[in-house]
């Protein structure tokens, strides 16, 4: 039997994973897509592993639902990469700079 | 499970705004560009409806519904109306802006009730999944409305910074949700409550959850160190969808900040205090201090509203009815002086000419002493200057944190808002004492103009009359 803290572990290596690609990728949008997916199945880890230990089932039903939203959500980021691509003609992080923050 | 635990009727007027939008979303399509103020006229219908709904629900009573994860209380009614109100104020503000930029669709319209229907479950979420259901349906509708305008690359930058760290923060949101959800064995804010309270010692894990939900939601609201979106969308975005973004939002960020860290974590609100006293102090610097620094007005007043978001954390770190409430009356009265701000910025935009820097400014007094009165209100309410109201708002916020033996941050408040004076005086210098560079007459729709008036002088009302809804926000905490 695979203990609790092993899942937990792994879900947060994950996340963390997921972060630094965010902060660290200086090439590719779809790259950065890609981390923001890794991080919403690195939290569904983690509430398929707490349901699982509390032997209760909303954390699976809640796991349904991010699923779902993850879905759309990429589909909103690529349609706004496709709207960037054609206004710019380029995906490169480093180019996103005609707004300074 | 019967229908009685569903508890339908309480949730008439969230209905009622989904069916409206799937309507409108259908009528869009089959018609054709001259008839489009027909979508106009149905969006602004159902939000006038919802409005209408919620106000006839009023019981003044907490009912659930759904088995518990919808809720519908005075601090929800109260909200659900601002919202619906301001939202409808920014739909008349933006109709001639988006005609004339030749974006004047449907879309706009669909995507701005959808992101409504998601404030609502915000505002009546009682269990974390509602919750982040209706900050995904609010953030995914922002997400496209910034990237509105195909034409601007500006626009389609903004979205994408939007986008990620958007998604950034609803993945720090979901992994406090997850360790929460670890460690209480629930998700409905009931019962966190109660299970936490139980709890006597401290809990290593649940501070690590709270870090990152506290993370999460300053991320949406946009608290210093998590502004850095802020400025970028504010400014690239069409400003009508600008005015959108900063205002009902914040009202909906706000409801689920009080139904998170105040209604399921009351009980830890020692730990919590202390990391918004961070994000405030640094909100309020930041905020008012690089504010100075901008040309572009709609930068500057990004800037103003991190500044804002400080005021609002102080009140409610107070952790005391007196601060929840003053803090529920600085965001109700925020929304309505930033909508004005950007009204006045989208007043004098026509086509192709956005009068979106500070220096587009100069001599409106001489082109229209009326909106520069109006310009003048608002200025002097984000201020805090009276007789305006947010001078009240600003002042019931210091006295709560002044009542928790907490002066040096009721000083840092006072300071940083005097230095913040500064850059909304330099606007009003500019209107009243400098030459106009622009000279060409504002010719809006008078629906519009008589829109934008009615707004400042309610700013101007409500800081001659502040106590009925100062007693309104008092009413809602029962704490």
């Amino acid at each position: 039997m695979i203990p609790l803290s092993s899942y937990l572990i792994l879900a947060a290596v994950l996340f963390a994973i997921s972060i630094a690609g965010i902060f660290i990728n200086r090439k590719n949008i779809i790259v950065l897509l890609m981390c923001v997916e890794l991080m919403l199945l690195a939290v569904n880890i983690n509430f398929v592993a707490f349901s699982h230990f509390l032997g209760d089932i909303s954390g699976q039903i809640f796991v349904f639902f991010i699923l779902t939203v993850a879905a759309a959500e990429a589909a909103i980021g690529l349609a706004i990469l496709v709207v960037l691509f054609r206004t710019r003609s380029t995906i490169n992080v480093n180019d996103l700079n005609s707004l300074k923050g | 499970m019967t229908l009685d635990a569903l508890n339908i009727s309480i949730a008439w007027p969230e209905i009622f705004l989904l069916s409206m939008t799937c309507l409108l979303l259908v009528v869009d399509v089959f018609l054709k560009q001259s008839q489009r103020n027909a979508s106009y006229l149905i969006a602004q219908f159902s939000l006038i409806g919802s409005l209408v709904l919620i106000w006839m629900n009023m019981s003044g009573q907490r009912a659930e519904a759904f088995n518990g994860t919808f809720v519908v209380d005075p601090l929800a009614d109260i909200l659900k109306i601002f919202i619906c109100a301001v939202v409808a104020l920014v739909f008349v503000y933006s109709r001639d802006y988006l005609k004339d930029r030749n974006i004047f669709k449907g879309e706009f319209y669909v995507l701005g009730l959808f992101g409504v229907l998601g404030m609502m479950l915000m505002v009546s979420s009682n269990h974390m999944l509602t919750l982040y259901l209706g900050l995904e349906l609010l953030s995914l509708s922002m997400y496209a409305m910034v990237a509105f305008n195909r034409e601007s690359g500006t626009s389609a930058e903004a979205a994408m910074k939007y986008f990620i760290l958007g998604a950034i923060a609803s993945g720090m949101l979901l992994y406090g949700i997850s360790i929460v959800y670890g460690i209480t064995g629930s998700m409905n804010i009931t019962d966190i409550a109660s299970s936490l309270i139980k709890q006597t010692e401290m809990n290593i894990g649940l501070i690590f959850g709270l870090v990152f939900l506290i993370v999460g939601l300053s991320f949406k609201l946009g608290a210093v160190p998590f502004h850095m979106w802020v400025p970028d969308v504010y400014h690239g975005a069409p400003t009508t969808v600008t005015s959108y973004i900063a205002s009902a939002p914040k009202i909906a960020g706000f409801a689920i900040i009080i139904r998170v860290l105040v209604e399921a974590m009351g009980s830890l609100h020692n730990e919590w205090q202390g990391m918004l006293i961070i994000l405030a102090v640094l909100s309020l610097a930041v905020g008012n201090i690089i504010a100075i620094a901008q040309t572009n007005l709609k930068r500057m007043l990004a800037y103003s509203t991190i500044s804002h978001v400080g005021f609002i954390l102080l009140g409610l770190l107070a952790g005391t009815k007196a601060g929840y409430s003053s803090a529920m009356f600085y965001i109700l009265v925020y929304s309505l002086m930033t909508l004005g701000g950007f009204g006045i910025i989208l007043l004098l935009a026509r086509a192709g000419f956005e009068s979106e820097e500070l220096s587009d400014l100069k001599g409106l007094n001489q082109r229209s002493p009326w909106f520069a009165f109006m310009m003048l209100i608002f200025m002097f309410s984000m201020a805090g200057v009276p007789p305006t109201v947010g001078f009240w708002a600003k002042l019931s916020v210091l006295s709560a944190v002044i009542e928790i033996d907490m002066l040096w941050l009721a000083l840092v408040g006072v300071f940083f808002s005097i230095i913040g004076v500064y850059y909304y005086l330099r606007v009003i210098k500019l209107m009243y004492f400098d030459e106009p560079i622009e000279t060409a007459a504002i010719d809006n729709t008078p629906g519009m103009q008589i829109a934008l008036s009615f707004n400042g002088l309610i700013i101007l009302l409500l800081g001659v009359y502040p106590g009925a809804l100062m007693a309104l926000c008092f009413s809602v905490f029962a704490v």
